[in-house]
C-alpha cells in the first residue's frame, strides 16, 4: 500500500505541475489578447476626439506595458477579481459563478455516461473478439468518433424532441417546473451527446487493455484454478485493464470540456461553453480570458484527480 | 493496405472528385437566393431541394465541400509543419530544448483548446484564414509528438551515426537522413490530422464564427438548418452526414495506412 506521506508529496507535485499549466495558459490569453491586432485598444470607441480617446485609454490601464497589466491582472485574479465584463459591465467572477454550476453538471454526467456505457462496451468486445458483436460495436465507435457532435446534438432533437416528443429539446428546466424529474429530462439529450466526444476512445482504449491483459499469466492462473469466468473477468482482469484506461481518461477531459461550447450551443443550455461563444461574438476580453483560465484549472484539477485514483487502482505505481 | 482503407482511399477520391467537377457540371451558383421557392422539396430543377432563402442545396453541399475539404487539409498541413518543427528538433536538439518542447506539448494538450480557438476568433475575428491558421495552430501536437518519437528512434541508428561522422552537418542530418525515416509515421498522422480538422471547422462554422456567410461550408450550412429542423428537417441532414463520411473515411484511411506502412503498430487488430 501507499503511506500517506507519499501521496501527500505526490499530490504536490502534481499541484504544482499543474499550476504552471494554469499560469502558462493565463500568459498566452493574456498576451494574445492584448498584443494580437484588433485587440482591447483597437476596438475603443471612435467617435471620440483623439484626446478623449487617449485619456479613456489611460483610465482603462492600457497605456501600460502589457507585462505590467499582466501583473496586475494575476494579482487580482488569485484574489477571485477577473476583472469586468465589457458586454455588461458586470464582474467576469460573477459571470462564469452564475454559469459554472450548469457546466458542471452537464460535463460530469457526460463522463459518468461515458465510462458507464464505454467500459462495458469495450469489456464485452475484447471478451469477442473477432465476432460479430465486435465488428458492430467497433463499426459504431468509428461512426462515433466521426460524427460531428453539433450534428449528433441535431439528429437527436429531431428524432426525441421533434418526432417521438418525450424529451425537451432546450434549456435545463422547463418554466414554471423545478422537479428534478423534468431538470433529468432536460438533461439527458445533451449528455448523451457531449458524452459522444469521448466515449468511442474509452471503449478502444477499454478493449484494447482488456485484450492484453486477458493474456496474462495470472488471469490464465485464475481460470486453472476453476474460478468462474465471471469473476475472472471482474476480480482479475477488469481491474487491472482499467488502470491504464484510467489515466486516458485524464488525457480526454480537455475534449470533453472543449465539447461543451458546441453542446451548449445546441440545447440552448446556459452554461460556460455559451458564454464563451458570447464573449467571442461580443469580443468581451476580459470574460474570454476569465473563462479560458477557468477552464484549464477545471481540466487540471480533474487531471490531478485522476491521477489520484489511479494511485488508489494501483498500488505498485511509483509516486515519484 | 486493409480492403475498409482501400474502400475509404476510393470513397475520399470519390468525394474529391465530385466537389471539384460536380460544380462544373451543375452550374447553379450557390449564392443564388429564390426566395418564391425557399425550402423546396428534392424535385427536378433542385435534386436535394433549397434551403430557406430559395438557394440550391445540392450546389451548396457541393461548393461548401470544397470549402470544408479545402480547410481540412490546408489547417492538417500547417499543423504538420509546426508539429514537425516542434517534435524533431525537441529529438534531434535534446537537452534543454527537448524539455522546453516536449513540456509546451503537454501543456497544450492539457487545454480545451476549442476554448483558446474562441479567444483568437475574439481578437482576430472569424474568416476562412484565421480558421485555417487557429486549427493548426491548435491541434500540431498529436504530430509533433510523432515526430519526436521518430527523430529519436532514428537518431542513434547506424547510417545517421555514419553520416554524422562523415561530417554532414546537423541540420542536413535531420532533414535528409532522418526525417525521411518518419514520413510513414506522419503520413498516418497527417491523414487523421484532416478529420480532426474538418471535424473542428464544421463544429466553429456552425457556430457562426468560422466560414462566413455566403461562402458555403458544410459547417455554416447547419447553423441555419438547425432553425428549420421542424419544417425542413432535410436540410439538417444532408451536411452532416457528408461531414461524418469524409471524416469516417479519413480516420478508416489513417488506419489502413498505419497497418501498411507501419507493422509495429499492428496489434489487437
Amino acid at each position: 500500500m501507499v503511506d500517506g506521506e507519499k501521496v501527500g508529496a505526490f499530490l504536490a507535485r502534481r499541484c504544482a505541475l499543474g499550476a504552471l499549466v494554469v499560469l502558462f495558459v493565463s500568459a498566452l490569453t493574456f498576451f494574445f489578447v492584448n498584443l494580437a491586432p484588433g485587440g482591447p485598444a483597437s476596438v475603443m470607441r471612435f467617435d471620440v476626439t483623439a484626446e478623449q480617446r487617449e485619456a479613456l485609454i489611460r483610465s482603462m490601464g492600457l497605456d501600460r506595458p502589457v507585462p505590467e497589466r499582466y501583473v496586475a491582472w494575476l494579482s487580482g485574479a488569485v484574489r477571485g477579481d477577473l476583472g469586468t465584463s465589457l458586454l455588461t459591465d458586470e464582474p467576469v467572477a460573477f459571470r462564469i459563478g452564475e454559469r459554472l454550476p450548469n457546466t458542471l453538471v452537464l460535463a460530469g454526467t457526460a463522463l459518468a455516461v461515458s465510462l458507464l456505457i464505454g467500459i462495458p462496451m469495450g469489456v464485452i468486445q475484447a471478451l469477442r473478439r473477432g465476432g460479430p458483436l465486435d465488428h458492430a460495436l467497433s463499426l459504431l465507435s468509428a461512426v462515433g468518433l466521426a460524427v460531428p457532435v453539433f450534428w449528433l446534438g441535431i439528429v437527436l432533437i429531431l428524432v426525441f424532441a421533434v418526432s417521438l416528443q418525450v424529451l425537451p429539446s432546450a434549456g435545463v428546466a422547463s418554466v414554471g417546473d423545478d422537479s428534478f424529474g423534468d431538470r433529468l429530462a432536460h438533461l439527458v439529450l445533451p449528455a448523451v451527446v457531449l458524452a459522444t466526444t469521448i466515449l468511442p476512445t474509452v471503449v478502444r482504449f477499454m478493449r484494447s487493455a482488456m485484450l492484453e491483459v486477458l493474456h496474462e499469466d495470472y488471469v490464465r492462473t485464475a481460470t486453472s484454478k476453476g474460478l468462474a469466468p465471471r469473476i475472472v473477468v471482474t476480480r482479475h482482469a477488469l481491474r487491472n485493464a482499467l488502470i491504464p484506461v484510467v489515466s486516458a481518461v485524464g488525457a480526454l477531459v480537455p475534449r470533453l470540456l472543449g465539447g461543451t461550447v458546441v453542446t451548449e450551443a445546441v440545447f440552448g443550455w446556459p452554461g460556460m461553453g455559451r458564454l464563451a461563444l458570447e464573449a467571442a461574438s461580443g469580443r468581451d476580453y476580459p470574460l474570454i480570458t476569465g473563462i479560458t483560465v477557468i477552464v484549464a484549472m477545471i481540466a487540471v484539477a480533474t487531471s490531478v484527480l485522476v491521477d489520484l485514483s489511479y494511485t488508489r487502482l494501483d498500488p505498485r505505481v511509483r509516486l515519484a | 493496405m486493409t480492403r475498409l482503407g482501400l474502400a475509404a482511399l476510393v470513397a475520399l477520391a470519390a468525394v474529391a472528385l465530385l466537389v471539384v467537377a460536380g460544380p462544373l457540371l451543375w452550374t447553379i451558383a450557390p449564392e443564388t437566393t429564390d426566395p418564391a421557392n425557399a425550402l423546396l422539396g428534392p424535385g427536378a430543377a433542385h435534386p436535394f431541394g433549397t434551403d430557406e432563402l430559395g438557394r440550391d442545396v445540392l450546389s451548396r453541399l457541393l461548393h461548401g465541400g470544397q470549402v470544408t475539404l479545402l480547410v481540412g487539409v490546408a489547417a492538417m498541413l500547417a499543423a504538420l509543419l509546426a508539429g514537425v518543427l516542434v517534435g524533431a528538433s525537441a529529438g534531434f536538439y535534446g537537452g534543454w530544448t527537448d524539455a522546453l518542447l516536449m513540456r509546451l506539448t503537454d501543456a497544450m494538450l492539457a487545454v480545451p483548446a476549442f476554448f483558446l480557438i474562441l479567444v483568437v476568433i475574439t481578437v482576430v475575428g472569424s474568416s476562412t484564414l484565421t480558421l485555417v491558421l487557429v486549427i493548426g495552430a491548435l491541434s500540431w501536437m498529436p504530430v509533433a509528438r510523432v515526430a519526436y518519437g521518430e527523430t529519436l528512434r532514428w537518431k542513434t541508428a547506424e547510417f545517421v551515426v555514419a553520416a554524422k561522422s562523415l561530417g554532414v552537418s546537423p541540420p542536413r542530418l535531420l532533414v535528409r537522413h532522418i526525417l525521411p525515416q518518419a514520413v510513414p509515421s506522419l503520413v498516418v498522422s497527417a491523414t487523421l490530422g484532416v478529420a480532426y480538422a474538418i471535424l473542428t471547422e464544421s463544429a466553429v462554422s456552425y457556430l457562426g464564427l468560422g466560414v462566413q456567410p455566403p461562402t458555403p461550408s458544410w459547417g455554416n450550412m447547419l447553423q441555419r438548418a438547425q432553425r428549420y429542423v421542424f419544417t425542413a428537417p432535410a436540410l439538417a441532414l444532408y451536411p452532416g452526414a457528408a461531414i461524418t463520411l469524409v471524416v469516417l473515411a479519413f480516420n478508416f484511411l489513417g488506419d489502413g495506412l498505419r497497418d501498411a506502412l507501419d507493422p509495429r503498430a499492428r496489434r489487437h487488430r
